[in-house]
């Protein structure tokens, strides 16, 4: 039915696309239980395997349609897939599920359904698309590309959407906005007491809307996700760049909070899929105190056009502190473009390229870069692999 | 008009029992949380999945399910002349409520209380089966966003002309004015979820499945018929179900490998 004449005509597309090849030769794949295809090039020939060489084609067709690669680039970033593909392959075939599949258990042992799996008719059915994963008896799903699902004690960076009695609404990229009340954080004297009406009328100065904050995660409670910010390294995040990346990108780690002296710059991995990039803050109780001795706070902010000298000294960022901010935030950009993981050594291979190459900050989305960070990861990959 | 040439070919060359090629495209908007592009021959419908995500309207808030709400638009340029109004009309509502139905249906809405899901569906080429292309292309939208689902939800319209069964009409055949059904089907559960059938005079069947019936009811169909009709429609939506699975698996592998260890 209509699918059966698809892979022929695929194929030929892509064997078309390739270099070198002086003729496109015969195509056998049409043939009953033939699972080759043949072309010619001035080299000689070659056989290509059938599942392959469709594979091939679904790669260009997802994920980069907002990359325009010419002929050489498609080629080369298939390779590199490719090889990817041959790397984890052999870790954990035929894990991956999608929806309604069966999922084959061992019931004489007993199990206990996880995430993402159901019962019917005595067999367990995935429910998500992912992957499947054992822990002793415990048999889920993990989901890839879901929303975040918090656990307690991650760190995560929200955005307020609300400010309202005694608590502040963050979004936080879950299925519910996350709660942060007034008392589950420092205040910005530093001192433990009793949160008056008075602190009540003054939260907007602390938080507003539209802030971007960096919190912990607390826990459940009735009435929904509660967050917690009782160091002085969670609180406002200013001078810098949020950028959103799918959460299963970010992986729980023991350290989310970097500070990269050689760019003077820090990143926050939120595990929310949330990532912070700005402008290194030192001491951040120092600014918050700030904020607290200055009643006329938000008068200064309202006519931001009279900002004092002291203020503009305050709130300056040098140039190239901005440059190595855009260029630590497009290097994650290409990452989270990839579907490659995000963490802080990938990060800095990557922005290291980037200058190694001396290319403009800019020029870090073109699709060139895109290929090359590719590489870069299948050969990362590998050699890591070989110790 | 003849609908089927002597030879048994079709008007655009396709057998009686011959789906038209279909094909199918995950993450077709970046901002989107889940979203696909699904096309019957020259039908091409786009949809996105945005949640489940914080309820907008506080009021419609559910403390023990999630919210599910579909909007089914054509573009302008869809269809032949150009549309003037291309949402908000009776047809589109309906469809709309239709196609929120069938999906409600096969989303494990427990799992995600106080929250909301909301699914866009637009025709960017409209040539006969538009619902069903929207529904097989929210399903996959819907997979895509990491949503719990109970099976994976199909849909294929058969219909019945010059007194031969015909598989996934075009426009021109389904504009004809013979009986045609459309239905919902979920694989694994080998239930029908959704069956609309218009122009249809029999409808004793109905208490076989849970229902919903629209359209007028004047050209006259034998039960048996029907029954090969839906059949064959069945046999349609298993087709899909089976090409949508193996773009899924693909895509869910390629998510995995790339991302590494």
């Amino acid at each position: 039915m209509g699918q059966k004449r698809r892979p022929r005509k695929k194929i030929m597309e892509i064997f078309s696309q390739m270099p070198n090849v002086e003729a496109v030769g015969r195509y056998l794949a049409g043939k009953e239980g033939f699972r080759f295809g043949v072309f010619e090039s001035r080299q000689g020939f070659l056989l290509y395997p059938y599942s392959l060489a469709e594979r091939f084609h679904r790669h260009i067709e997802m994920r980069e349609i907002q990359l325009s690669l010419n002929k050489t680039q498609k080629i080369r970033l298939h390779r590199a897939l490719e090889k990817l593909e041959f790397l984890s392959s052999k870790v954990n075939s035929d894990a991956s599920v999608t929806i309604a599949d069966s999922i084959p258990v061992n019931y004489e042992d007993g199990v206990l359904k996880g995430h993402g799996t159901l019962e019917f008719n005595g067999e367990m059915v995935a429910t998500v698309c992912g992957v499947v994963e054992r822990v002793n008896k415990l048999v889920y799903v993990r989901a890839l590309r879901a929303k975040y699902k918090p656990e307690v004690g991650d760190i995560v960076v929200g955005r307020v959407c609300e400010v309202t009695q005694k608590r502040w609404r963050l979004d936080i990229n879950y299925s519910q906005d996350a709660v942060l009340m007034l008392s589950s954080m420092n205040l910005p004297d530093g001192i433990q007491r009793r949160r008056t009406a008075l602190d009540e009328l003054n939260m907007r100065s602390i938080f507003k809307e539209d802030d971007v904050i960096c919190a912990e995660v607390r826990g459940f409670q009735h009435d929904g996700l509660h967050l917690q910010a009782r160091s002085q390294k969670y609180g406002k995040l200013e001078r810098g760049q949020m950028l959103t990346v799918p959460p299963y990108l970010v992986k729980r780690r023991k350290q989310h909070f970097h500070h990269l002296e050689q760019y003077g710059v820090d990143l926050i991995f939120g595990c929310n899929g949330f990532i912070w990039v700005g402008e290194h803050v030192e001491a951040r109780d120092d600014m918050v105190e700030d904020q607290g001795n200055k009643p006329d706070w938000q008068n200064v902010k309202s006519n931001i056009n009279y900002m004092s000298l002291e203020e503009q000294e305050r709130t300056y960022t040098p140039i190239e502190t901005r440059q190595n901010i855009c260029r630590i935030a497009n290097g994650i950009r290409v990452l989270s473009i990839l579907g490659f993981n995000i963490t802080i050594e990938v990060v800095l291979e990557t922005v290291n390229l980037s200058s190694s190459l001396n290319l403009d900050i800019h020029e870090m989305l073109g699709s060139e870069f895109c290929v090359l960070v590719a590489e870069g990861e299948a050969e990362r990959r590998s050699l890591s692999k070989k110790k | 008009m003849e609908y089927v040439s002597p030879e048994g070919l079709r008007l655009d060359g396709r057998r009686p029992m011959e789906m038209r090629q279909i094909r199918a495209e995950i993450g077709a908007v970046a901002k989107a949380d889940g979203s696909a592009v699904f096309e019957m021959g020259n039908t091409k419908v786009i949809a996105a999945v945005y949640g489940p995500r914080e309820v907008q309207h506080r009021s419609q808030q559910m403390s023990d399910q999630a919210l599910v709400r579909c909007e089914y638009s054509m573009a302008n340029f869809s269809t032949g002349d150009r549309m003037r109004k291309p949402k908000g009309d009776r047809r589109s509502t309906e469809i709309s409520l239709v196609i929120r139905q069938t999906m409600e249906a096969c989303i494990l809405t427990h799992l995600m209380p106080r929250s909301q899901i909301d699914i866009f569906v637009q025709v960017l080429q409209a040539d006969g089966g538009t619902r069903s292309a929207c529904i097989n292309a929210a399903t996959l939208a819907l997979a895509d966003a990491g949503i719990p689902l109970r099976d994976l939800v199909t849909s294929c319209s058969a219909g019945y002309l010059n007194s031969t069964p015909l598989l996934d009409l075009n426009y021109v055949e389904d504009s004809a004015g013979g009986p045609d059904v459309t239905v919902g089907f979920l694989p694994k559960l080998d239930k029908v979820t959704l069956l609309q059938v218009q122009n249809l005079l029999n409808c004793v069947i109905l208490g076989r499945f849970s229902a919903l019936v629209v359209g007028k009811m004047d050209s006259k169909l034998p039960i048996d018929t029907f029954e090969n009709v839906m059949q064959l429609a069945i046999e349609g939506c298993k087709a899909i179900a089976n090409y949508i699975r193996e773009i899924l698996l693909e895509n869910t592998k390629q998510l995995e490998y790339r991302r590494g260890l």
